[in-house]
C-alpha cells in the first residue's frame, strides 16, 4: 500500500526477525518460554511506547531527540505535584501540560523557524533536562506518591499473566494506529512526510501540523514516563542521556520506518521492538555485558542501515539537498 | 529651508552603505565576531580577571583542543554531512595513544603516528560508510558513535590499570603536553599552523573548491565529474584525523584514560560550529567562523563555570543559544536577499532647475517638430538596441547589438551586413582611432578594443579601488561611452557603479552620483579614475579646444566640461545646466559644433519625485519594481549646441513613429546616422548644407 520501499525493508527486519528469533529458540535453551517471553516483552514495552511516538514524527519527516527528556521531566512534574498534595487531576494535567509546551516548542521551532527537527529537538533534549536539573524537583529521583497508586497499575502487575506495561504497549499502539491510518490528521502526517511542499500547495495547513507531530510525541513520552516510573516506583529524571534515544530511532528504523518520511506505520514499530527485544533478551540469557550489547546491537542497525542503502539506493538524483 | 535640510541630510548620512554593507559575504563572519565580543564583554563586566594573561593562555589551550574537533566537524558540516561520532573516536585516540605511550613505550612519534592512523581509520569506516554504501551521514555516525563507545569501554576496561600504573619518562611528550614556546602554549601554535593551512585549502586550493562545490550542490558537483563518493569519504577521514590531533594533546596533557573521555563532545562541537554560522546541509562555512564559535562556546562555558551556574540551568542556557544560533543562521540566510533588495536602493536628494511649462513650446529652443519622421531606415528589424552608430572612412556603418556582436552594414546602400566582431557582452559606445582599431565600450565588460583585422582584445576592466567605496568599484561595470585625446588617452564614462546594465531604472531612482569617468592610458597601460560622484555620467566627445571633454550627466540633465589639459586641468564646469531631458551620446558636428541625444524628456511629477527621496524610498520598499517610477525614454530628440551650450537646432519625431528614444547620432559626409538602444533600426537623415567631407570617425585634431 505504502510502495515498494517499506514492503521490502519490512520483509528484510521481518525475515531478519524470525532467523534470530528461530536461532535463539533453537540454541538458548530458556529463550522460548512463556515467562521468558513475558520479560522480554515487558523489557521493551516503554521502548516500544516511545518509538511510537517516534514514529509519528518520523514519517512526518522530521525526529524527536528530545523524548527521553520529554519523558523524565514531565512525569516527574506529575510525581511532585501529586506528591505535594494535589489531586490526580491537577498532577496529570500539569504533566501533559508541560508535555504540550516541549511539543509546541519542538513543533514552534521546527515548523517556524525553520531549524532542522535535528539540532532543535537535540537543544530543545538538553534544555529540558537541564530544567529538570536546575531545582525543579527536590531529589534527582522523584519517588513515586501514594496518591497516584490508583492508576500505578499502568506499570504493575499483569491481566491474565501479560504484564500491564505490555497491555499498555499495545493500547498505544492501537491509538496510534487508528490515527495514523483512520483519522484525517494522520493522513496529513502521511502526505507532509511524503512531499513537504506538495501537501502544503495542496493546501494543509503544514505548520500547524509538525507542530501537532512533536506535541503528540511529547504526550506520548510522558505516557512512556508514567509506565516507567509506576513499574519502577520512581522516576530517575538524570535519566536523560543520548545512549537510549538512540535506542528508539534504532527501533524505529529497525522497523523499515525511513527517516526520508512517509513510509511506514505502527506495525513497523512492533516489529523493530520485537527484533530488538530478542536480541537483547537473547544477549541477556547470554550473559553478554552491557557493552557488547550497545556494540552488537550496533552492528545490527547498521547491517540494517547497509542492507537498506543497497537495496534502496541514494545518488545524486535521488537524494535531497542537505538531507543529513 | 526645508530643501535645505533634505539636501544636506541626504548628501551626508551615507544611506546607501547599509545596503552595500549587507550584501557583503564577509557579513556573514562579522555576525558571530560581535557575537564573541558581546560574550566576553559580558563575562568580563560580571567576573574579575576573566580575561587575564594567565586566564588567556589556559582558554588559548582549551580552545586549541576543541578547535581541531570544531575544524574536522565543520569540514564534514561543509560537505554535507554530520559526524556525531567525533566523542567516541576522541575516546578511542586518547586511549590508543596512552597505550601505545605508557604501556608499550613506543617513541613519541610513534605514537602520533599510529593515533592519526587510529584516528583517519575510525573516521574511514564513517567515510567508507557515507561516502561510498550512500548511507545516512546522520544516523550512521550516530550508530558508530555506540559501537566505538562500546569498544572503548571494553578496551577501557581491560587497559586502565597498566595505563595508569605507567608513567612516559619523555621530555618531547611533556613539551606537547604542557610546553609553551614565547608563553603561548604548544598546541596553540599547532592548532594555529593547523587553521592557516586549511583556511588555504579551503579558499585557495583546487580541492578545497571541490569539497565548497560538493557541499553546495551535490548534484551539479556529480554531474561536472567530482568524484562526490570520494570527497564526501575523505571529509569524515579528515574529520577522524583532526579528532585524533586533538585526543593526542589531551593525552599528552591529562594522561587520563576515564570511561567518561570524550562523552558529549560532539554537542559542545556541533554548538560551536552552529554557532560560528556553518550551516548545517553544506556549501557554506569557513576556519575563520569554525574559530569563532570554538571561542564564543568556550567562552560561555567557562564563563557559566565560574559564575557558578548550576549544571542545569547552563545547560539550559547552552540550548537555548544554540536554538537562537541556529534560527537567526536560517532565518538570515532564508531573507538575506530580501534584506539586501530593500535596503540597497538608497535614494538621494536631487534638484534639477524648474522645467518652464512650455519647455518645448513653440516659442522655445526645443520647439517641437517632426524632422526626423521621415528618415530612412538601415537594417529594420535586422539590428536589436545598436546604443551607438559609427563610420569608417570607407563609410560603413558599424552598431552594436543586444546579442552583444558589432554588426557591420556595407556602403554605399546598407542593406547587406555581416557581423564584424563577436565582444560576447552589449556594446554602447564606440570609436575609431586613427589606425582604424574599433574601441567599444562593452556593458558589465569593461573597454574593448577590435583591432583592424577584426581581432576582439581586452583593453581594460579595472581601474583604481578608492579606500572608503564599500561596493568594489575597481570593476567596471557599465562603461558607456568614449572619446580617444590627442595623446591617445581614452576618457570613458561609467554610468555607475552601484547597479548592472539592466537594472539602469533603479539607478535613476536614486539620483545620486554612482558613476565616474574614467581615462585609459595607453602608454603606461594604466587605467585611473579620473571624476567621481556624476550623476549617471553617458556621453564623451574630446571638445575642439583639446583640452577638456564635454561629457552629459543623465539624471542631472546637465552638459559639463571637465579639463583634462591645459590651465583650468582638473576643473569642471556646466556647459548646459537645464536640459529639458536626459542627455545621452554627445558627438561632433561637420560645423565644430556638437550633435547630442536626448535619450527622454523629463516630466514635472519625476522631477518632484527627486526631491523626495524619503518618498521613492518608500516606492522602492512597499512597491514591486515594475511599479515603481521610471524617467520618461518613450520621447526623445536630437539636440545640436555650441561650445557655449547655446542651442542650436533641435529635431523631433513627433509622434514617435520612427525613432522614439534616441541615445546616439553621427554625422557623416552630409548625413546624419542616428541609432537608439531600444530600436529595431538605424535612421539615417540628409542634412541640408552640411559638409560632405566630414567623416564621423575621424578625429578633429587630425
Amino acid at each position: 500500500m505504502l510502495g515498494g520501499v517499506a514492503f521490502d525493508q519490512q520483509i528484510i527486519v521481518g525475515m531478519l526477525f524470525a532467523i534470530i528469533f528461530t536461532g535463539f529458540s533453537l540454541a538458548l535453551p530458556g529463550f522460548l518460554t512463556i515467562g521468558n517471553l513475558f520479560t522480554l516483552m515487558r523489557t521493551v514495552a516503554v521502548l516500544g511506547i516511545l518509538g511510537l511516538g517516534m514514529a509519528i514524527v518520523v514519517i512526518g519527516r522530521g525526529i524527536d531527540l528530545s523524548m527521553i527528556a520529554a519523558l523524565a521531566v514531565p512525569s516527574g512534574v506529575t510525581l511532585a505535584v501529586a506528591a505535594a498534595g494535589y489531586g490526580l487531576i491537577a498532577s496529570l494535567a500539569a504533566g501533559i501540560a508541560f508535555a504540550i509546551a516541549i511539543g509546541i516548542l519542538n513543533g514552534f521551532l521546527v515548523a517556524y523557524a525553520e531549524i532542522p527537527p535535528l539540532f532543535t529537538t537535540l537543544a530543545v533534549g538538553i534544555g529540558v533536562a537541564g530544567v529538570g536539573q536546575s531545582g525543579l524537583f527536590e531529589y534527582d529521583i522523584v519517588p513515586w506518591p501514594p496518591s497516584l497508586n490508583s492508576i500505578a497499575w499502568i506499570g504493575r502487575g499483569a491481566l491474565l499473566g501479560i504484564p500491564y506495561s505490555v497491555l499498555a504497549f499495545a493500547a498505544a499502539a492501537v491509538v496510534v494506529a487508528i490515527f495514523l491510518r483512520r483519522t484525517r490528521l494522520g493522513l496529513f502526517v502521511y502526505s507532509i512526510g511524503d512531499n513537504l511542499n506538495a501537501a502544503r500547495i495542496a493546501g494543509f495547513a503544514v505548520r500547524p501540523m509538525v507542530v501537532l507531530q512533536y506535541i503528540l510525541s511529547a504526550c506520548i513520552a510522558l505516557f512512556a514516563g508514567l509506565v516507567l516510573s509506576a513499574s519502577s516506583s520512581n522516576m530517575d529524571t538524570r535519566i536523560f542521556n543520548l545512549t537510549w534515544i538512540y535506542d528508539v530511532i534504532l527501533v524505529v528504523v529497525l522497523g523499515g520506518i525511513g527517516l526520508s518520511g512517509g513510509r511506514g506505520g505502527v506495525l513497523n514499530v512492533l516489529l523493530g521492538t520485537l527484533l530488538i527485544g530478542t536480541i537483547v533478551n537473547g544477549m541477556t540469557i547470554l550473559d553478554i555485558s552491557f557493552e557488547m550489547q550497545n556494540f552488537i546491537k550496533g552492528m545490527v542497525l547498521l547491517a540494517a542501515l547497509l542492507l537498506d542503502s543497497i537495496i534502496n539506493p541514494r545518488n545524486e538524483e535521488t537524494a535531497q539537498q542537505g538531507d543529513i | 529651508m526645508a530643501n535645505t535640510y533634505t539636501n544636506l541630510r541626504y548628501k551626508y548620512w551615507p544611506d546607501h552603505i547599509f545596503g552595500e554593507l549587507l550584501q557583503k559575504q564577509w557579513m556573514e563572519t562579522v555576525v558571530p565576531l560581535l557575537v564573541l565580543v558581546i560574550t566576553a564583554l559580558y563575562f568580563s563586566s560580571r567576573i574579575d580577571n576573566f580575561i587575564s594573561i594567565s586566564n588567556l593562555a589556559d582558554t588559548l589551550r582549551q580552545a586549541s583542543e576543541l578547535g581541531f574537533v570544531v575544524l574536522g566537524m565543520s569540514l564534514v558540516l561543509i560537505v554535507g554531512g554530520i559526524d556525531l561520532s567525533v566523542g567516541s573516536i576522541f575516546a578511542l585516540c586518547n586511549l590508543t595513544v596512552l597505550y601505545c605511550m605508557n604501556v608499550l613505550q613506543l617513541p613519541v612519534g610513534a605514537t602520533i603516528a599510529i593515533g592519526l592512523l587510529m584516528g583517519g581509520f575510525l573516521g574511514g569506516i564513517n567515510g567508507f560508510l557515507i561516502g561510498y554504501m550512500r548511507m545516512r551521514a546522520f544516523l550512521t555516525t550516530m550508530v558508530t558513535l555506540i559501537v566505538f563507545q562500546a569498544v572503548h569501554l571494553m578496551l577501557n576496561f581491560k587497559l586502565a590499570v597498566a595505563i595508569s600504573s605507567a608513567l612516559p619518562d619523555s621530555d618531547l611528550w611533556d613539551f606537547i603536553g604542557s610546553g609553551s614556546i614565547l608563553s603561548i602554549p604548544f598546541v596553540v601554535w599547532v592548532f594555529a599552523l593547523i587553521a592557516i593551512a586549511s583556511h588555504i585549502f579551503l579558499t585557495r586550493l583546487r580541492s578545497g573548491w571541490r569539497v565548497m562545490a560538493v557541499g553546495g550542490n551535490r548534484r551539479s558537483a556529480y554531474n561536472v565529474g567530482l568524484s562526490v563518493n570520494r570527497i564526501v569519504a575523505l571529509s569524515y577521514v579528515a574529520s577522524g584525523v583532526f579528532v585524533a590531533i586533538s585526543a593526542i594533546f589531551y593525552a599528552s596533557r591529562l594522561a587520563s584514560a576515564g570511561a567518561d573521555t570524550g562523552k558529549g563532545l560532539e554537542i559542545t562541537v556541533l554548538t560551536a560550529a552552529i554557532l560560528g554560522g556553518i550551516r548545517l546541509g553544506g556549501g557554506k562555512g569557513s576556519v575563520t567562523k569554525a574559530v569563532l564559535g570554538t571561542l564564543i562556546i568556550l567562552l560561555i562555558t567557562n564563563g557559566l563555570l565560574r559564575l557558578a551556574v548550576p549544571a542545569g540551568a547552563s545547560r539550559v542556557i547552552l540550548a537555548t543559544i544554540l536554538l537562537l544560533a541556529a534560527a537567526l543562521d536560517i532565518r538570515w540566510f532564508k531573507n538575506r536577499h530580501k534584506a539586501v533588495e530593500e535596503f540597497y536602493v538608497s535614494p538621494s536628494y536631487l534638484e534639477l532647475p524648474q522645467l518652464a511649462p512650455d519647455a518645448t513650446g513653440p516659442a522655445s529652443a526645443y520647439a517641437l517638430n517632426d524632422r526626423l519622421r521621415h528618415v530612412e531606415t538601415i537594417g529594420l528589424g535586422e539590428v536589436e538596441a545598436p546604443e551607438d552608430v559609427i563610420l569608417d572612412e570607407e563609410d560603413n556603418l558599424y552598431c552594436g547589438s543586444r546579442h552583444g556582436e558589432i554588426i557591420r552594414f556595407f556602403a554605399p546602400d546598407y542593406k547587406r551586413h555581416e557581423v564584424y566582431a563577436r565582444i560576447g557582452g552589449q556594446p554602447l559606445g564606440m570609436t575609431f582611432d586613427d589606425k582604424k582599431n574599433l574601441y567599444v565600450c562593452v556593458g558589465g565588460m569593461g573597454l574593448y578594443r577590435v583591432t583592424s583585422d577584426r581581432k576582439v582584445e581586452k583593453v581594460t576592466d579595472e581601474t583604481n579601488r578608492s579606500w572608503l567605496s564599500v561596493v568594489d568599484d575597481s570593476r567596471l561595470r557599465l562603461a558607456d561611452d568614449l572619446d580617444i585625446a590627442p595623446d591617445g588617452r581614452i576618457f570613458f564614462s561609467e554610468a555607475t557603479v552601484r547597479y548592472e546594465m539592466h537594472e539602469w531604472p533603479t539607478d535613476s531612482l536614486e539620483g545620486r552620483g554612482n558613476g565616474r569617468i574614467i581615462c585609459y592610458d595607453p602608454r603606461t597601460n594604466k587605467t585611473t579614475t579620473v571624476l567621481r560622484n556624476l550623476i549617471f555620467p553617458n556621453g564623451i566627445v574630446i571638445s575642439s579646444n583639446r583640452q577638456s571633454i564635454l561629457f552629459a550627466e543623465s539624471w542631472n540633465c546637465s552638459i559639463k566640461r571637465f579639463w583634462f589639459d591645459g590651465p583650468k586641468a582638473g576643473q569642471v564646469e556646466f556647459v548646459i545646466r537645464d536640459l529639458p531631458g536626459y542627455p545621452d551620446n554627445i558627438n561632433r558636428a561637420s560645423d565644430g559644433n556638437y550633435w547630442l541625444a536626448l535619450m527622454g524628456m523629463r516630466c514635472p511629477a519625476f522631477d518632484l519625485a527627486m526631491r523626495k527621496p524619503a518618498f521613492r524610498r518608500r516606492m522602492s520598499k512597499q512597491l514591486p519594481g515594475d511599479e515603481w517610477l521610471a524617467p520618461n525614454i518613450n520621447t526623445g530628440c536630437i539636440v545640436k549646441f555650441n561650445e557655449q551650450g547655446q542651442i542650436l537646432d533641435v529635431l523631433w519625431d513627433e509622434g514617435g513613429v520612427n525613432h522614439p528614444m534616441i541615445t546616439s547620432m553621427r554625422e557623416h559626409r552630409g548625413y546624419l546616422y542616428i541609432g537608439g538602444i531600444s530600436n529595431n533600426r538605424i535612421g539615417r537623415l540628409k542634412l541640408d548644407g552640411a559638409d560632405r567631407t566630414f567623416v564621423s570617425s575621424r578625429h578633429a585634431y587630425v
